[in-house]
């Protein structure tokens, strides 16, 4: 673990990568702290202001320090990255094993799912969901752990499945091994790999969507501050004034390009299979 | 068709019925009976549902609850607004990403290459919606440029285009990273092989060798990359359409859900998933087509 960190920060854009990420990352925990305002406080005379001394990133329509919604918009982008690749991953780790070591029917039924679902395009199926269940984080969270169970599942199943037929596994099955052994000893951590790539490239597609539907009204309710809701009140603004744009995608711009980076040197330290293929 | 079977499940699982919720909350009961009826929502689901595949293979996608139009006619006027849009934005990304990527394989790991790598990364990682609120800051509320809303006068047709300028651009942007990367790998992957040496080996001239031999061979990838993005494409148009006011499916799917109008949402997200899965199936068969290795294993 400190092997690969030390040789992260070898490679110049996983270092810049890791630093975006850290820099974000504590400075949305530390949001109740750094932050100079409540985010959702009114104050409707100062409201539409460029950036000064007192408000770092201007104001909004109602006088809101964008500064502080941006730093309070943080937690809500790596909560819902944090809980929804979470949560896709155990369930796609959990179906993926089970597609590939159970019996071949299983393996059907959640194939079919996870076509089903990769055959909608995700905005859409984000879209409709929300039109249905109505807007909110745990909406959000719910679409995105959905969609992202396939990419996880089907990476497991492949793996499993050229494991599966390994002469070590049918070893330790000749000797008694249970299912839980085999599958929690032998499959689990030769699967981590390519799904801890997969995850760190993922968080910012994650993100992105958030932001995206949060844009769109279909995410966090006002006031809660969240980088798209903070774009959203910056694109009803466009004539009046720059800075709700520019204070909502800066964060947005740096921490994807900040995981992407990460993600990319993970990969070239961790998999040099995967390097060509992407 | 499982898909479409889920969504309508989806839809009618909710709790909250949709013929109330379009009539208000001062309907009588007797008024929300005889919607619910005209929307054929008195049947029991499995009958709603066979009947709604029914009219699908009938090329009939129900009625618009609210204006009373089919609502078939509603999406299909509105598709080849998004269609001209997605095409624009991909020979965009193409004319640019796709020259790039050669050169940067050519000259591999000199600086060109390396800030083009960069750049393309960068490229890839902008969600097209925030691209289109820059695009629309700068070039359209700022400098005048291009104009902000909508699609242009039907007919005129240079108007038409520069209405189309900056939403491609937006979709476009991120794929010029993504093409530029894919054509320098497969472009470094064909420039290995044999058959490229063997036109090197026959004194053909090096440009004959890349742009005819190298570049026709690692071009191939981009086509199935764009069929397979086909969901990427849709999403981002559907930001961009909102961001600009374009009419378009993306619009149509926004809209039509924040007026509730279920039949128009379905009907909408049933096309589209239908372009997505049309699309992926297409660019097999013209990766086929174009390379004889794949053609003679079918």
């Amino acid at each position: 673990m400190i092997d690969v960190l030390r040789r992260i920060t070898h490679e110049p854009l996983g270092l810049i990568g890791l630093i975006l990420v850290i820099l974000i990352v504590i400075s949305a925990i530390l949001a109740g702290v750094v932050a100079p305002y409540d985010p959702v406080a009114l104050n409707i005379v100062d409201r539409l202001q460029g950036p000064s001394i007192n408000h770092l990133l201007g104001t909004d329509q109602l006088g809101r320090d964008l500064f502080s919604r941006v730093l309070y918009g943080g937690q809500v982008a790596l909560k819902v990255a944090l809980i929804s690749i979470g949560a896709a991953l155990s369930i796609g780790v959990l179906l993926g094993m089970v597609a590939g070591f159970g019996p071949r029917w299983l393996d059907n039924i959640i194939m079919l799912f996870f076509d089903t679902i990769r055959s909608f395009p995700t905005v859409m199926f984000a879209l409709a969901t929300v039109a249905l269940v109505g807007p909110s984080l745990e909406t959000v969270i719910l679409v995105i752990i959905v969609t992202s169970i396939p990419n996880y599942g089907r990476v497991v199943r492949t793996q499993t499945l050229s494991i599966k037929s390994n002469e070590f596994i049918r070893a330790e099955h000749g000797m008694g091994a249970s299912l839980f052994r085999i599958l929690g000893i032998h499959v689990l951590p030769n699967v981590m790999g390519p799904l801890v790539i997969l995850a760190s490239m993922d968080i910012p597609t994650v993100i992105a969507l958030e932001a995206g539907l949060s844009f769109l009204g279909m995410g966090v309710k006002p006031p809660t501050p969240s980088w798209g809701s903070i774009l959203n009140d910056g694109y009803t603004l466009i004539r009046n004034t720059p800075w709700p744009i520019i204070a909502g995608s800066i964060p947005l711009v740096l921490i994807t390009l900040g995981f992407t980076f990460l993600g990319e040197s993970l990969r070239d330290l961790i998999d040099p299979k995967l390097r060509k293929s992407v | 068709m499982l898909a479409v079977t889920l969504l309508y499940c989806m839809i009618h699982m909710v709790p909250g019925d949709p013929a109330r919720i379009l009539l208000g909350p001062r309907a009588t009961p007797e008024l929300i009976a005889s919607m619910s009826a005209r929307m054929g929502l008195d049947l029991p689901l499995p009958v709603q549902i066979l009947r709604f595949f029914g009219n699908l293979f009938r090329g009939d996608l129900g009625m618009d609850v609210i204006t009373n139009r089919p609502v078939a006619d509603i999406v299909f006027g509105q598709l080849p607004y998004t269609l001209w849009l997605i095409f624009t934005a991909i020979v965009f990304a193409a004319l640019i990403g796709i020259p790039l990527g050669c050169y940067s394989a050519l000259h591999r790991n000199s600086l060109a290459d390396r800030i083009s790598g960069v750049l393309s990364v960068a490229c890839i990682t902008a969600p097209a919606f925030v691209v289109a609120l820059y695009s629309l800051l700068v070039f359209a509320v700022t400098l005048h440029w291009f104009p902000a809303v909508g699609a242009g006068e039907k007919g005129a047709f240079w108007d038409q285009v520069s209405h189309l300028v900056l939403p491609a651009f937006a979709i476009g942007l991120s794929w010029i990273g993504y093409l530029a990367r894919l054509v320098r790998a497969s472009m470094l992957e064909v420039m290995g092989e044999n058959h490229i040496r063997t036109a090197r080996a026959y004194g053909l001239a090096e440009r004959t060798v890349v742009y005819r031999y190298a570049l026709k061979l690692a071009i191939l990838p981009t086509v199935t990359v764009i069929g397979v993005g086909m969901g990427f494409l849709l999403s981002a148009a559907l930001f961009t359409e909102i961001v600009f006011a374009r009419p378009g499916i993306g619009k149509l799917i926004f809209d039509s859900i924040t007026t509730r109008n279920y039949p128009v949402v379905m009907g909408s997200v049933l096309v589209s998933t239908a372009l997505f899965v049309i699309s992926t199936t297409l660019s097999d068969l013209i990766n086929a087509w174009l390379d004889p290795r794949i053609r003679a294993s079918l």
